[in-house]
Formats: structure tokens, sequence, C-alpha cells
């Protein structure tokens, strides 16, 4: 009777939550039907909803298994370069590629493969990366994966390969999306299927082993496996934002993908939390929003009232860089520390409200009695 | 003698690179042989001191900006140990890994600030900017004097450390932080003078490293800082003569690999040492073999 009940009231706040993801994607429907297309906000959803994809791939390798990796923009790399390289139109490579003779590749792929593309090739590095890494301990960990993002670049950049990866030029001219549905639909699937993962029996694994390593060898976990596993998986997904990314620039170079990227996600999973999903949402919308539109203000050097010129380009770095620190210090736990927003938790808290609420209505109810 | 004439300069380069590299190495290694932390904001208060330098040099004579160079980046080190690593000493070390990053980050952003994202041209100070030939290779005096003045500072540091009572209470501190706290040593005053030590040769590496170059930008240091810490990682994290034997060969196979035509990879062939030498020799040339207890 009691299983039957919370089993009900289970499925009461699922369907909660799948009508609040449905709400919310009318809502951005509505939105572009209103509002003009060039409006700063569609940049922002863009870019936070891709965003939001690396960072919680990102939190599924250091808050979830407890790999500090500082790897996730070389694999942002390979994905964006993948996707950039294989869908750029036959009839555009000769202009693209003009200082390598239109390039070594004669085919296009379909858009949709050459996304999937992007993120294997990303885990197929990842899967290569690994095998000598991660046995090493945190934070050496954390510096070989940054190396290897930095030499990724590197190769990337390099003239000889310039008939694949057009040299430190720009790719462009691929095929693009320009609806914002299109990049919460992508990263809202994605994003999904690492929730679906990390409440597997690999999850589990996975938290177990951030835990204690020791502890879930004893237990029987595969360490190098599940670890292997957690890394390839994340920088799969890390490569299809990446993809995604490109797909929102329109041009992608790689000199862009430098390790200030890595660290710009890794304070996006801080401030949402180490080990919350919603969390990495929440903080990566909440970052694009201050750093591209709500902080512009504090840039405008007209906005002086002051003698001294403290407002000018800049100033909205300092002030955003000061906030993030101000946050790992004091307010380490992030946004939603290790919790998941959720709708029924909320439902739950505002009945402890109005229960409190309640109770201290008969409190003055009682004491008005008294007196 | 021909071969080594051509790649007399690169040689040179080599070893002036590495010396620089040395002074920055030093402060991570110092910093992690003690706080077990990668000291991320350490290659952008090298930078720092960069742009301090070129401040000063534009209202104040040389005699007094290098001086106040110096005093100016080691109270800068000072602060970001203060401000970024005090208050989480008894964190997990992720949190104080990541304050660290979020602390480069900082710096970065206010150097972008006060810079306008511009190259700022370095000051040429004189008689060590001025170039000289050896052997037939024209090269900047500063070249040479790097090595020297390099070693010459890592052999004061090495007697500090083992010959003065806060030299003492460094190696203690490094070898068990709680115990070297029951014995009456004030951590918070060693791990600040670390930090004092460490800015101090990065305030003289970086007055040695961008007299080579052209200016200073807000993200330069990351790279040197990286490779620094490389060095320190291959020569055995927490060692100092380690830092500085694996600073010059990275300088020097670095310059050589520019030499050759190579130039895409110098940055990336630090990075396969590193992982090369992390995979082979986790604790480098002179590191001290650790065990984990359960």
């Amino acid at each position: 009777m009691e299983n039957k009940l919370t089993f009900i009231k289970e499925k009461k706040y699922q369907l909660v939550a799948w009508a609040f993801l449905a709400a919310l994607f009318i809502a951005i429907a509505v939105l572009e039907a209103v509002v003009p297309p060039t409006s700063i906000l569609f940049t922002v959803l863009k870019k936070g909803a891709i965003y939001a994809l690396v960072a919680v791939s990102m939190n599924l390798l250091n808050g979830f298994t407890g790999l500090f990796s500082l790897g996730q923009a070389g694999f942002m790399l390979l994905g964006a370069y993948t996707y950039a390289i294989f869908t750029i139109p036959l009839s555009a490579r000769e202009q693209v590629y003009q200082y390598f003779n239109g390039g070594a590749i004669h085919f296009t792929l379909p858009v949709f493969v050459a996304l999937i593309l992007a993120g294997l090739v990303a885990a197929l590095f990842a899967y290569l990366i690994g095998l000598p890494v991660l046995h090493l301990k945190s934070d050496y960990l954390a510096i070989a994966t940054l190396g290897f993002a930095e030499i990724i670049r590197a190769i990337f950049q390099w003239d000889k390969l310039g008939v694949i990866t057009n040299g430190s030029n720009l790719l462009r001219k691929y095929p693009v999306f320009r609806s914002t549905l299109f990049y919460f639909t992508v990263s809202g699937i994605c994003i999904a299927l690492i929730l679906l993962l990390i409440n597997s029996t690999y999850g589990r694994a996975f938290k177990a082993i951030r835990d204690d390593e020791v502890a879930a060898e004893a237990m029987g976990i595969n360490l190098a496996r599940h670890k292997q596993l957690s890394f390839t998986i994340s920088s799969f997904f890390a490569g299809i934002s990446g993809a995604l990314l490109a797909m929102f620039q329109t041009t992608i170079q790689a000199s862009q993908f430098k390790s200030a990227m890595t660290y710009e996600i890794l304070l996006i999973v801080v401030i949402g939390g180490i080990g919350s999903v919603t969390g990495s949402c929440i903080a990566s919308f909440l970052f694009i929003a201050c750093s591209e539109w709500w902080l512009r203000f504090l840039d405008n050097a007209n906005l002086n009232i002051t003698p001294i010129q403290i407002l000018r380009p800049g100033f909205r770095k300092v002030v955003f860089s000061v906030v993030i620190m101000l946050i790992v210090l004091f307010y380490q736990k992030g946004i939603m520390g290790e919790h998941e927003f959720s709708v029924a938790g909320i439902i739950k808290k505002l009945k402890g409200c109005k229960k409190a609420f309640r109770d201290l209505k008969l409190k003055f109810k009682k004491e008005g009695l008294e007196e | 003698m021909n071969a080594l004439q051509n790649n007399l300069p690169y040689i040179l380069a080599g070893i002036s690179t590495g010396g620089q590299y040395a002074l920055i190495a030093i402060g991570y290694t110092m910093v992690y042989g003690i706080l077990r932390l990668i000291n991320f904001a350490h290659g952008d208060v090298f930078m720092a001191a960069g742009l301090i330098m070129i401040s000063a040099y534009g209202f104040m004579p040389l005699w007094v900006s290098i001086p106040f160079t110096i005093i100016l980046t080691v109270l800068l080190g000072f602060a970001v140990e203060r401000v970024a690593y005090k208050p989480l000493r008894t964190a997990p070390r992720m949190s104080i890994m990541i304050s660290a990053i979020g602390m480069s980050y900082l710096l970065q952003n206010l150097a972008l600030y006060f810079t306008g994202g511009l190259l700022k041209k370095y000051p040429t100070i004189p008689w060590i900017s001025d170039s000289i030939t050896i052997a037939g290779a024209i090269t900047k005096r500063v070249t040479v004097i790097t090595p020297f003045l390099t070693i010459l500072l890592v052999v004061a540091l090495v007697l500090l450390i083992n010959h003065t009572k806060i030299g003492m209470a460094m190696r203690a501190v490094s070898k068990d932080f709680e115990t070297a706290q029951l014995m009456g040593i004030k951590i918070d005053s060693v791990i600040s003078t670390t930090f004092i030590i460490g800015s101090f040769l990065a305030a003289v590496g970086s007055i040695l490293f961008f007299s080579n170059y052209p200016g200073v930008t807000p993200t330069v240091g990351g790279m040197p800082g990286l490779k620094a810490f490389v060095a320190a990682v291959f020569g055995g994290i927490g060692s100092i003569p380690g830092a500085v034997i694996g600073a010059f060969l990275i300088g020097i196979c670095e310059n050589i690999i520019k030499g050759v035509g190579l130039t895409t990879f110098s940055d990336a062939f630090t990075f396969v040492l590193l992982i090369a030498v992390l995979m082979f020799m986790p604790t480098g040339i002179f590191g001290e073999k650790v065990t984990d207890k359960v």
C-alpha cells in the first residue's frame, strides 16, 4: 500500500517535470515567434544551451566520477572541427580552403551524421588519451589533460595538416541552424542521456569511485574500465557541444579553444554545484546571461558618473571574476550543492513554508488569546 | 663546427629561456611541496610583474622601477595566498585548485581591464638589452646573464632552505603539515614566506623574460607558467634543483624544436614530455617516492 502510494506520487512528480519541460519548449517557441531573431536573448539562450551540455559533461567527470579533468576545450575543438570539416558543401570548399587547393576531403556527410561523428571522434581521442593518463592522481590528471587539449590545438593549427584542418584559418560556410529550439532539443536529449547514465548502475559505480577509490575497488568495481567509460562518454558529449558551438558561431577557429575556455566551463560547474546536473544547467544560463548581456552596462564608458573612468571595456569581466571568486571562497557548494532542481522539491518546500506559516499563525493566535 | 655555429643561437636562447622558466618553476615546486597545490595563478603573477614594470618604468627611473616591480609583485603573491588559499586551508584539495583557477581568471581579467587587451611594449632596459656577439652568434646580453643569475639565486635559495630557521620550518611543513604545526611552527607565516620567495623569483624571471620579447599581453603568463610547472614535475615536484634542471632542459629542447622549424609543436612538446614523465617516472628525477595509505 505504502509502496503503491509513493509510486503514484513519483509518477505524479514525473508528469509535472515533463509538463515543466514542455512548457519551457513552448515558451521558447513563442518567444521565437514574438521577439525579433536578432535579440540578444536568443544568443544567450543558444550559447547557454551549448554551455549547459558541456558543463554537464564536465560535471559527469568532475562531480560524479571524481576525475579532475581539464581537457574539455580540446574535445570541443575536435567536435567542432569534425562537424565543420565534413559538412562544408563541395561548392564552398574551394573558397574556404583557398590556401590549400580546396582541401583533401571531397565528400560531405548529412548534418546529423556529422553531428554524431563529432561526438565519436572526440570520444575516440578521449579513449586513446585516457589509456595513459587516467591512472594519474587528481592534480596530475588535471595538468595532463590540460596539456592534451593544448597539443590538440597545436596540431589543428599546423600548416602541414592544412588540407584537412585549414591550418590556423577559419572554417566557415558549413550548414548551421538558426532556431533556438534546435540547440535546446539536441542539448536536452544529450543531457537526458547523461542523466540516465548517472542513474544507472554505471552511475552508481562512478559515484562510488568518486567517494572512495579504494573502497570502490574492494567492492569489485573495475576502476580503470569505469574511469575510461566516464572519460570517453563525457568527451563524446563535449564533442557534440563543440559541434553545436560551431553551428552557433557560423565560423570556427582552433585558437579560440584555449585553456581559458575550459576554466570558464569549470567555473560554471562550480557555480552550479559540483555533482548537480540541473545546477550546471542553471549556472550556465546565468553565466552566459551575465557575461553577454546583464553586465554589459559595466563596459559602457558613457555611463560614468564619477570623474574617474571606472566603467570601461573589461570592467564587466573584472566584476564577474570577483563574483566568481566570492562564490568559490564563501559559497563552495554553488547554487544547488549536490542536489537536483526538481518540481517535487519545490512543491515540498512550498508545503513546508505553508505549514510553518500556519504554525506561526496558530502561535500568534495563542499568544493573542493569552493576552 | 658549422652545425654548432648554426645552432648556437638556439642553444643560447634555450639556456636563457630555461633560466627564466627555472625562476618561475621554483615558485610552483615550493608551493606544491608545501600545500600540494598547483598554483595556477603563479603564471599570472609573472605576467602582472611584467605589467607593473611597464607602468613603473613610465614615471620613475630604472634603478627605482626594478625594486618597485619586485616589491609589488611580492605583495601581489602574498595577497593571492591570503585571499584565495588561506580561507580554504581545511577544504578539499579540489576546492583550492578551483580557487587557484578562479584567481588566475581574475588576474587575467584585471590585466585585460588595465591594458585594454592591447600589447604593452616592454621597456628596453639599457645594458642588459644590448646586443653582443658570442662565437659569431648575435644575441642580447640578457641571454648570457640569465643562466648565471638563475644559478646564483638558486644557490642562495638552497642555502636559505638548508641553513636557516625559516628554511628548516619549510622543510618540516612540506614533510608533514600537521606534525609541523604541533611542533609550534607557524604554518601561515611559512606558507606566506613560500609565496613571497616564489613571487620574488617570478618577478626577476619576468624582467629577464620580457626583455627578450616585444611586450606583455594579459594571457602571456599562461604558457610559461604551464611550462614551468612541467619543469617542476619533470624534476620531481618539491625539489628545487630538479625544477631548475627540468627548466633548462625544456628551454633548450623548445628552442631547438623552433630552430628545426616546427614552431607549432614547441608548446606541444612540453606536454608530451610531461605525459611521458608522468607515465614512466611519476615522481620525476629527484622526487621522493610517496606511498598511499588507505
